[in-house]
């Protein structure tokens, strides 16, 4: 077309391009502040000479931060937690997906469960009572309080099963013929066959594990237990609650000479979720339009 | 008779296998999920909690009146309120304004990239984004350099720590996390869309300005009314992890929401049942916002989640 190469259309394609570029540097800005800090000399950082390129590059942060053994206990449990906690949601929305997936007339009972989990999701009892239902079963400071409460993400319950709504009946009425049980209906039909779904729920479910800082501060309390999220929320955010007015000059000081040593904790912190990043933007987009099927 | 009987007996035997997969899941939502719920009565208690959920003594009402005399408690509500309603009113106007600019955009490698990275924030906990935006909004940081040096101010901005800037600062940083991620449906709506109207419209002599009018916005309505619609069920919900983050005694004036005040009446001063009753308020009018929701979004864009 002749008309993409007139003035008012170079300019149009200028403006949106401005504009969006704009958009996307405002968010990569902090993120590369917190980048530099952590590369930063602890005067430079200081002097709040920092801006998105590291001042007097060094290392001193992250070896600082190799020798801090609580950081990588914090790390560890996060990572056990991603793996207990995301695998039992794997499982338990593998199992509930599939027979909630089913026609009414195929499993008579489906309609009952599908209530009963969808109200469940729909009404929430209240952090007090939650709390103590926790407390009464016993796993209090244990790992399992990170897990066991969570372990049936409703949610990706939803999604896989519409997902699997969405297989051709044929498929599973063959394999029903040639004597396939569900379980074997589950794995060897419709597992192989929503392998992408399969993955977002999953990644939604790592990715909900490693930033929770909530359930760790609440229900953990030996320091040697607490997860990642938990331990960098208690060092950094609680530490500042202090007012700036109230703080005195040393404490001032100890506050802001910490800057470059906390910017690397992020940075180590939020490496896991990049490195997962280039696979989950590849599945989640279909993960989320998934969840609106119209029926 | 019999044949009766016998297909009744099959037909319980056919589903077993599906009972007893869903078995698992249904105890852990019966234990986390649904006794919760009955452990709210603890919110008509005055709650001892070596007592249990239903040994305490009952007080009726009591906690629910002494929540509505809290002279704190309409500066809660309308705060949330203020929160909530403007994070998804400028969450959905910059998820449109980014969805729709990105659709003109025609190289598709600059797309993508820009994509990659408006999404990347979404997936950062708030724990560590709060500890970013703590040290560039500090008097002494980042924000506040940049505006002194181009004397655009002339005392540095404790944005963190006033009450004038808190509420803004919530919604901004929020909208700054979400705006690429909420934009997802809007692109994937936008995908749908025929290429040739867009021709049709050009031949036709519609410049860009009205063929996104008239083709794209009117393409990604129905999106907008139902993201619209389902987000009445958030009117409550102003975001615990970024505020508690966030906030600070001094912001509670502005920033003190129902999520936060919760936390701090149940586990700061071990009001139990106070802070169960609040919840358990919040949790019904959700609940009744949610269903409202989902029937209009059934009737206005025939979305059913289940």
């Amino acid at each position: 077309m002749v008309e993409y190469k007139s003035w008012e259309n170079r300019i149009f394609d200028t403006v949106v391009l401005f504009i969006l570029l704009l958009m996307t540097v405002i968010c990569l800005l902090p993120l590369l502040n917190v980048l530099a800090l952590s590369f930063s000399d602890k005067q430079a950082a200081l002097a709040g000479e920092v801006g998105l390129w590291p001042v007097n590059f060094t290392w001193s942060s992250y070896e600082y931060l190799v020798a801090d053994s609580r950081f990588f206990a914090a790390f560890w449990v996060s990572t056990k937690r991603v793996i207990l906690g995301g695998g039992l949601n794997l499982i338990l929305t593998l199992l509930m997906a599939f027979p909630l997936s089913l026609e009414k007339k195929e499993f008579p009972s489906r309609n009952r469960y599908m209530w009963l989990v969808v109200f469940t999701m729909l009404f929430n009892a209240g952090l007090v009572p939650w709390y103590f239902v926790i407390k009464y079963t016993g796993i209090m400071n244990t790992i399992w309080a990170l897990v066991l409460p969570g372990a049936v993400p409703v949610f990706n319950v939803i999604l896989l099963m519409n997902f699997f709504r969405g297989i051709p009946k044929a498929l599973k009425e063959q394999a029903s013929i040639d004597g396939v049980g569900a379980l074997g209906l589950l794995f060897k039909i419709y597992v192989p066959l929503s392998l992408p779904a399969i993955a977002t729920v999953t990644l939604f479910s790592v990715v909900g594990h490693w930033n929770n800082f909530f359930d760790g501060m609440l229900l953990i309390n030996s320091p040697e237990k607490v997860p990642l999220q938990t331990y960098i929320q208690s060092l950094v955010v609680r530490i500042s609650d202090l007012s700036q007015n109230n703080l005195t000059a040393e404490q001032l000081t100890e506050k802001m000479s910490q800057r470059t040593f906390n910017a690397a904790k992020i940075v180590v912190s939020a490496v896991p979720i990049l490195a997962i990043y280039p696979f989950m933007q590849k599945y989640f987009v279909k993960g989320i339009t998934l969840g609106s099927v119209k029926e | 008779m019999t044949k009766v009987k016998n297909k009744g007996v099959r037909r319980r035997i056919w589903t077993l296998p599906y009972h007893l997969m869903l078995l698992p899941g249904i105890l852990f939502l019966l234990v986390y999920h649904i006794a919760p719920m009955f452990g709210s009565v603890i919110a008509f208690q005055d709650f001892v909690p070596a007592k249990g959920f239903f040994g305490s003594k009952w007080v009726g009402l009591e906690n629910f009146k002494f929540m509505f005399q809290l002279p704190d408690t309409w500066s809660i509500l309308s705060n949330t309120l203020i929160i909530a309603v403007s994070k998804i009113v400028f969450n959905l106007i910059f998820a449109v304004l980014f969805a729709v600019l990105l659709n003109e955009l025609r190289h598709l490698w600059l797309k993508k990239a820009i994509q990659t990275i408006a999404y990347l924030p979404h997936f950062l906990s708030w724990v560590i984004l709060a500890t970013i935006f703590r040290d560039i909004l500090d008097p002494s940081g980042l924000v506040n350099t940049v505006l002194m040096n181009l004397h655009l101010i002339q005392e540095p901005i404790f944005f963190l720590g006033d009450n004038s800037w808190f509420q803004g600062v919530i919604v901004a940083t929020d909208v700054w996390k979400e705006f690429g991620y909420s934009a997802v449906m809007f692109i994937a709506a936008l995908a749908g869309v025929n290429p040739e109207l867009y021709e049709a419209a050009a031949i036709d002599g519609a410049g860009r300005l009205r063929r996104i009018w008239h083709i794209t916005l009117t393409c990604i309505r129905p999106t907008i009314v139902l993201v619209a619609t389902l987000n009445i069920a958030n009117i409550f919900n102003a975001g615990f992890d970024q505020i508690f983050n966030l906030y600070s005694p001094v912001v509670y004036a502005s920033g003190d929401v129902i999520d936060t005040y919760v936390y701090r009446a149940g586990f700061v001063s071990a009001q139990y049942s106070l802070a169960t009753a609040v919840g358990l308020m919040k949790s019904i009018v959700s609940f009744l916002l949610i269903i409202v929701s989902y029937k209009l979004a059934d009737r206005f864009a025939g979305y059913r989640i289940f």
